[in-house]
């Protein structure tokens, strides 16, 4: 790509051709105000708050949206810029409740901090907020059109990034409603419950259901034995919410803190992320050879919002995905067989909580009665990172000074192919690692695989194991599935074979480390932060290999038999349905 | 509101499959198709927007999207007899505003409604192009200028037969 040069407020710059004037202005570090901007989307010049002046021309432009032109002076900050752009603030809060004591973005809302920036004192016009109800249709998110500016961002996100088109700019001008179709809710529309749309919203127009306080009553109530486990990608991202680098490994911190919030044990998904490991690695090992006459490819199933996408757009698919539960419920359901009986605790008084990066996770833990494994709800309540964080703040835990304290035993441990399912390629690579093993009976010679790593939004390698090359294809955001299904249809429709042997998809950009559950502000740079704090705890592990977790092997030889045995079944794995894409 | 057990039987006509079909790869297709099928039912009704969806391969989202977001098309199925009362610049200052008031008294229902026996639909438009017979109101393709609020009994006992 070629340079241009050009200048912000008279400084010269060089920046690529084709820069939007806004990202030219950050290059030279100078921050222009947007609301309706995310890098993560196309530029749509909704806000209008960007505006900046050219300089020789009368006009003003919208600095998202507008190439940076090779020779010209942009002009971004001068008295008549601040005092559009404040007015613009001030039109947006005419018809905005301004509750943010009661708002759930109380403190990271874009819109609260421009308010202050802008030094916003009155309400120079009239007040004019429509009464529009709450949709809490889905067991994850809830919208709240009062507080929507209209920025687009959710919609875009649902359309562009995740291709699920639950969200819709509904009417037009002043009566615009960013909803479902149709007038359905948000349950009863193909939404995933991925959160993206939350994880993206600039104020408190959407957010995750918080539940933060059936966690405090279950740890008062002394009845109950609440039981803790926490999801690989928590671990790197609550840092950020007490002023860490994204990507600080916090494990040690966050076991300490639950058991401080009054957690009776404290264990970790990553333990179930090994077992998921042995009982899909096995699974696909027999669909290779034969042994299971499921068709190849196989699909992971680890993500919820995935396996709710595939029920609603990919029905034709469900006979590839991987019976294996997810790693949350599969601690769940050893939670509260295993370990309830090695402690010689009822299970119906144990109450199983997953601290999870992830908003579809709450859908997961009802979405039908195999996730009752165990004869009670094998995971009672889901809290996602943002809500654990703001638990731990109320609670008045000094986060960043506790000790670092180890899991419980005996489902606490983990290895770190575990601990990589937190990022896209993970658990590709953990199931390469022990499928290995499996199938040539020796341990792979380089650890780290580099083919299945990195950012791209599809990716596809073969990994020889043994005398077999493994087809494997990895797609993280939703719209990059597309593209791998349709490949896997075509050669069915032809008759020819598949051109996989393993899939790998997860809903969120970057994997679980980008979730909707987590840390706000998070952008490409955050998300690689993250995936390099993934790969720092893997390569810390003891063990790297699933099979080589000595848990693992305790559990089988203790309780499960073997992976896929009556009891695994039974347990750990589930099954799909088709969904229609609309419910109503 | 429309009358779900109808919405349920609608299906499209075969007239409008082959329209579809003739469409279906050209630019600017869901607009014409939409269209069509307000030509077909006098709205959109949801069913067939689902159809549509499906035939186009496009997300009903988008489809309400395009619906919702110009006047023309309807989402509900409009009266027998459409009503339409200029609220444009002339007819605004010679008070359409007592002649919608007036409909809305008449025929106990609100603006941008429809009557429960189906027969009429009302709604306010932007200018119908006659300003000079300012007030106006059009009942389907007829025009009545120059219109007090008294005279609406009359108009409307005529549509009543």
């Amino acid at each position: 790509m070629s340079k241009i040069s050009i200048k912000i407020n008279g400084i010269a710059h060089k920046v690529e051709k084709g820069t939007r004037i806004l990202k030219a202005a950050k290059e030279s570090q100078i921050n222009i105000p947007t609301l309706c901007h995310h890098s993560d989307l196309q530029p749509w010049a909704a806000c209008g708050l960007c505006v900046v002046k050219v300089e020789g021309s009368p006009k003003m432009v919208r600095a998202c949206a507008t190439d940076a032109v090779e020779g010209q002076n942009y002009i971004t900050h001068d008295p008549e810029l601040m005092e559009v752009r404040k007015t613009v603030l001030e039109l947006m809060l005419s018809s905005h409740p301004n509750d943010c004591l009661n708002c759930a973005r109380n403190g990271s809302c874009e819109l609260q901090t421009a308010a202050a920036d802008f030094c916003i004192r009155e309400n120079c016009f009239a007040k004019e907020v429509k009464s529009l109800p709450l949709d809490k249709s889905t067991p994850s998110i809830v919208l709240d059109p009062r507080k929507c500016i209209n920025c687009g961002r959710c919609a875009l996100v649902c359309q562009q990034l995740q291709n699920v088109w639950a969200l819709e700019f509904i009417n037009r001008g002043y009566d615009t409603v960013i909803q479902p179709a149709g007038g359905a809710l948000l349950n009863e529309s193909p939404c995933i419950k991925c959160g993206q749309c939350s994880a993206h919203c600039p104020v408190g127009a959407i957010y995750e259901k918080d539940e933060t306080d059936a966690f405090t009553a279950a740890v008062r109530d002394e009845s109950k034995h609440v039981v803790v486990q926490i999801a690989p990608a928590t671990r790197v991202a609550i840092g950020e919410a007490f002023g860490q680098k994204p990507g600080t490994i916090m494990t040690g911190q966050l076991y300490t803190a639950l058991r401080m919030l009054g957690a009776d044990a404290v264990f970790d998904t990553n333990f179930s992320a090994d077992l998921t490991i042995m009982e899909e690695g096995t699974e696909l090992v027999h669909r290779i050879t034969g042994k299971d006459k499921s068709p190849l490819p196989q699909i992971t199933s680890c993500c919820p919002a995935w396996t709710d996408y595939m029920e609603k757009y990919y029905p034709d698919m469900i006979p590839h995905f991987s019976t294996a539960k997810s790693p949350m419920m599969m601690q769940g359901a050893i939670t509260k067989t295993y370990y309830a009986d090695k402690k010689g605790i009822a299970p119906k008084s144990i109450y199983s909580v997953a601290i999870m990066p992830c908003t579809a996770k709450k859908y997961e833990i009802g979405r039908d009665d195999n996730m009752q494994a165990s004869g009670h709800n094998d995971v009672d309540l889901v809290l996602t990172t943002r809500e654990l964080a703001r638990l731990i703040k109320r609670s008045g835990i000094d986060f960043l000074k506790l000790k670092e304290e180890p899991a419980d035993s005996p489902i606490g441990e983990y290895s770190g192919a575990a601990t990589i399912f937190g990022v896209t390629g993970g658990v590709m690579e953990a199931a390469i690692r022990t499928a290995h093993v499996l199938v040539t009976g020796k341990e792979l010679g380089e650890i780290n695989i580099a083919a299945v790593r990195g950012m791209d939004g599809v990716r596809a390698c073969e990994v020889p194991i043994g005398d077999t090359k493994l087809k494997a294809a990895i797609a993280h955001g939703m719209t990059n599935v597309r593209r791998i299904m349709d490949e896997v249809r075509t050669a069915r429709e032809k008759g020819e074979a598949p051109p996989y042997h393993f899939i790998e998809v997860m809903a969120c950009k970057g994997g679980c480390i980008g979730g909707g559950g987590q840390p706000y502000f998070t952008d490409e740079k955050i998300r690689e932060q993250r995936i390099a704090g993934i790969y720092t705890d893997d390569e810390k592990s003891a063990t790297r290999c699933s099979h080589q977790n000595p848990g693992i092997t305790q559990i089988y030889q203790e309780f499960l038999g073997e992976p896929l045995s009556k009891k695994s079944h039974e347990l750990l794995h589930t099954k799909y349905k088709p969904l229609p894409l609309y419910q109503k | 509101m429309t009358n779900s057990a109808e919405t349920k039987e609608l299906t499209l006509t075969e007239e409008l499959i082959a329209y579809i079909e003739e469409w279906k790869d050209k630019p600017g297709n869901l607009i014409m198709v939409l269209h069509k099928v307000q030509e077909e039912y006098s709205y959109v009704p949801r069913a067939i927007a689902f159809e549509v969806a499906k035939l186009l391969d496009i997300p009903l989202a988008r489809i309400y999207g395009v619906i919702t977001f110009y006047h023309f098309f309807k989402l509900e199925k409009p009266g027998e007899y459409e009503i339409k009362i200029c609220m444009g610049t002339a007819c605004y200052l010679r008070a359409a505003e007592d002649l919608i008031k007036e409909f809305e008294t008449l025929l106990n229902t609100e603006s941008g409604t429809t009557t429960p026996d189906g027969k009429f639909s009302m709604e306010a438009v932007r200018c119908v192009g006659c300003c000079g017979l300012a007030p106006v109101v059009m009942i389907d393709n007829e025009v009545f200028g120059k219109l007090n609020p008294d005279q609406l009994p009359a108009i409307l006992a005529k549509f009543s037969r």
